[in-house]
């Protein structure tokens, strides 16, 4: 059944490119990237129990490290981008998560914000290294060696990087499935659910917590790293607090109890922002009121709706099968 | 271990606290207790509120510092040792309030302690639901806790006295040399209450826990179950003996037991 569904999505989605326009197929871009990163929070978060408001640094690095690869080195590569985000992203994080889960809750948040809003005053006042304000450019990069900087950019956006976009986000996902169904996986959601306890039990919780610290910390990276190609800029704002808030927003809206909410919750955020913006300007309004719904009347977001629908029909269809 | 009329305990002594001191402020929780647990032993602590019970197993099993004496396991000091160093030594403990992962299922709540007894935690990218030998010794423990029914019941959903059980037999799981249970039988019915202790003392065996120590309220579990009972009072150490010592101790029933619960205890 479970193979069944993902083989439809699947199917969905690499026909995106025949049947959509591309403009929509360029939309799909940025869902790409940010389910990649949506993938390592919710292990912090939604596994983990750790509520971080400064993804965003881990982003902006990934973003960076393709910019300065190739427009300051001229590595055009994006499987050495991608290599270089996760790599720089892991140096970065070990130090910070080792700080950072030392403490939990409020104090955890504050203190990744804080580390998410230097960076962007580096990102922002270091401008001879950085750009500042007006960024970097990310040149159009080699797709497994292939050099396609003669493609239109569209045509390269709408073919190449869109499938070598959904293989990167299909491996991430297939890597992150594999992590969360792990010993590892459950000895998170011990910690989760009663850090206490599991510390009684023999799970090293700061360590446990700092492993999902540096995942997520990669995997944001990377995705940070996909988003540069489709927009050919990054700016300080890819580490602006607000667009760690996003990042939470998704989340919520997806739903962090369930492995793939995060991606429904990108894929809704990404396509109802285009719309919502097309309409009115105050988009972040009507946000905040959809964000409210959620956290009073669906805080398991989109998916835990779905999973409460599914749960009634099957006590429907026992009742229905009970003999009377 | 356990039991009115069974085996007693040895002589190799297992765990002991010497000149244990502990302070909240002004408040002297623990004045001075030294106390001896030995191979093979069932003791229970007993004591009014205010005693110093909960803060002495939470002193031996890692969760406060004491503010003086020692704590020697094997032989081993391990005074200031946190709970993560002490499992791994083959300590475990339960708590007096329901201590579960309640959005993990029963077997889960289980592999947590078997995963980390067989070290598999740092695995990232092995299957857990293909663990045959994970699976295993869950399952066993499981059933030795009648949890087997129940194991794919999220924790959350059980009633309360699975719920207890389930605490003590994520503990068990660990395969301990010795086990500090906080009011195993606390907010269960009276009828589940020596269900419970039964359990208990046939999965310690099963198991091979070296020994028990329990604190607890009901004197019908106390004098039913111990081999030695320790009575503290206002943090210090009242009486130590069997219970038939501790029945006949004038003071340890005028503060501890009461006259009501020794008729109790001798009819057990």
């Amino acid at each position: 059944m479970r193979a069944a569904g993902l083989a439809v999505v699947a199917a969905v989605i690499l026909s995106v490119p025949f049947v959509a326009g591309d403009f929509h197929t360029t939309l799909m871009l940025p869902f790409f990237a940010y389910s990649v990163i949506l993938l390592g929070f919710n292990l912090l978060f939604g596994y983990t129990g750790l509520l971080s408001f400064g993804h965003s640094l881990f982003i902006g690095i990934g973003a960076y490290a393709a910019a300065f690869l190739t427009s300051k080195f001229g590595v055009m590569h994006l499987e050495a981008s991608l290599l270089a985000a996760a790599a720089a992203a892991g140096l970065v994080a070990a130090p910070i998560g080792a700080l950072c889960v030392r403490y939990v809750k409020i104090y955890f948040a504050m203190l990744t914000l804080a580390f998410g809003m230097l960076f962007y005053s580096f990102l922002l006042k270091f401008y001879f290294v950085t750009g500042g304000d007006e960024g970097m450019r990310v040149l159009q990069p080699f797709l497994l060696a292939f050099d396609l900087s003669a493609m239109p950019k569209i045509r390269f956006l709408t073919g190449p990087y869109y499938y070598y976009s959904v293989a990167v986000l299909a491996v991430a996902t297939f890597v992150m499935w594999r992590i969360v169904s792990s010993p590892f996986g459950l000895c998170l959601r011990s910690i989760r659910d009663n850090p206490n306890k599991a510390e009684f039990l023999g799970v090293s919780v700061k360590r446990y917590r700092w492993y999902a610290f540096m995942i997520s910390a990669v995997y944001a990276a990377v995705g940070g790293a996909l988003l540069g190609p489709t927009t050919g800029q990054v700016d300080p704002n890819l580490a602006y607090w607000t667009h760690s808030g996003n990042i939470v927003f998704m989340t919520l809206l997806g739903g962090f109890a369930n492995f793939f909410g995060p991606l429904v919750g990108a894929l809704v955020f990404i396509f109802l922002q285009d719309t919502v913006m097309s309409v009115v300007p105050y988009w972040r309004f009507v946000f905040g009121a959809i964000l409210a719904f959620l956290v009073i009347f669906a805080p398991g977001g989109l998916m835990g709706l779905l999973d409460a629908q599914v749960a009634r029909w099957g006590e429907k269809a026992r009742h229905v099968g009970a003999p009377t | 271990m356990g039991r009115e009329g069974q085996t007693r305990g040895g002589t190799h002594v297992i765990l002991r606290a010497h000149d244990i001191r502990k302070s909240f402020g002004e408040f002297p929780a623990l004045n001075g207790v030294s106390l001896e647990i030995k191979e093979g032993e069932f003791v229970s602590i007993i004591g009014p509120n205010g005693a110093g019970k909960t803060t002495f197993i939470n002193v031996v099993t890692g969760l406060l510092t004491p503010s003086g004496g020692k704590v020697f396991f094997k032989d081993r000091d391990i005074t200031g040792l946190g709970p993560l160093k002490l499992s791994g030594l083959g300590m475990a403990r339960s708590f007096q309030l329901v201590n579960i992962f309640p959005e993990l299922t029963v077997l889960e709540c289980i592999k947590v302690a078997v995963v980390s007894r067989l070290g598999r935690g740092r695995r990232l990218f092995s299957s857990l639901a293909r663990d045959q030998e994970v699976h295993a010794k869950a399952l066993e423990v499981a059933e030795l806790f009648g949890l087997a029914e129940k194991s794919h019941t999220p924790a959350k959903k059980l009633p309360q006295g699975d719920k207890k059980l389930l605490d003590v037999a994520s503990a068990f799981a660990l395969y301990p040399e010795i086990i500090l249970l906080d009011e195993p039988t606390s907010g269960v019915s009276t009828r589940d209450k020596h269900a419970i202790m039964e359990i208990l003392v046939s999965a310690s065996e099963r198991i091979g826990i070296k020994a028990i120590v329990q604190v607890e309220h009901d004197m019908d579990i106390v004098f039913g179950y111990s081999d030695r009972i320790i009575a503290l009072h206002q943090g210090k150490v009242l009486a130590d003996g069997t219970p038939e010592e501790i029945r006949a101790n004038e003071e340890v029933v005028n503060t501890v037991v009461g006259r009501k619960a020794r008729a109790l205890g001798r009819g057990a």
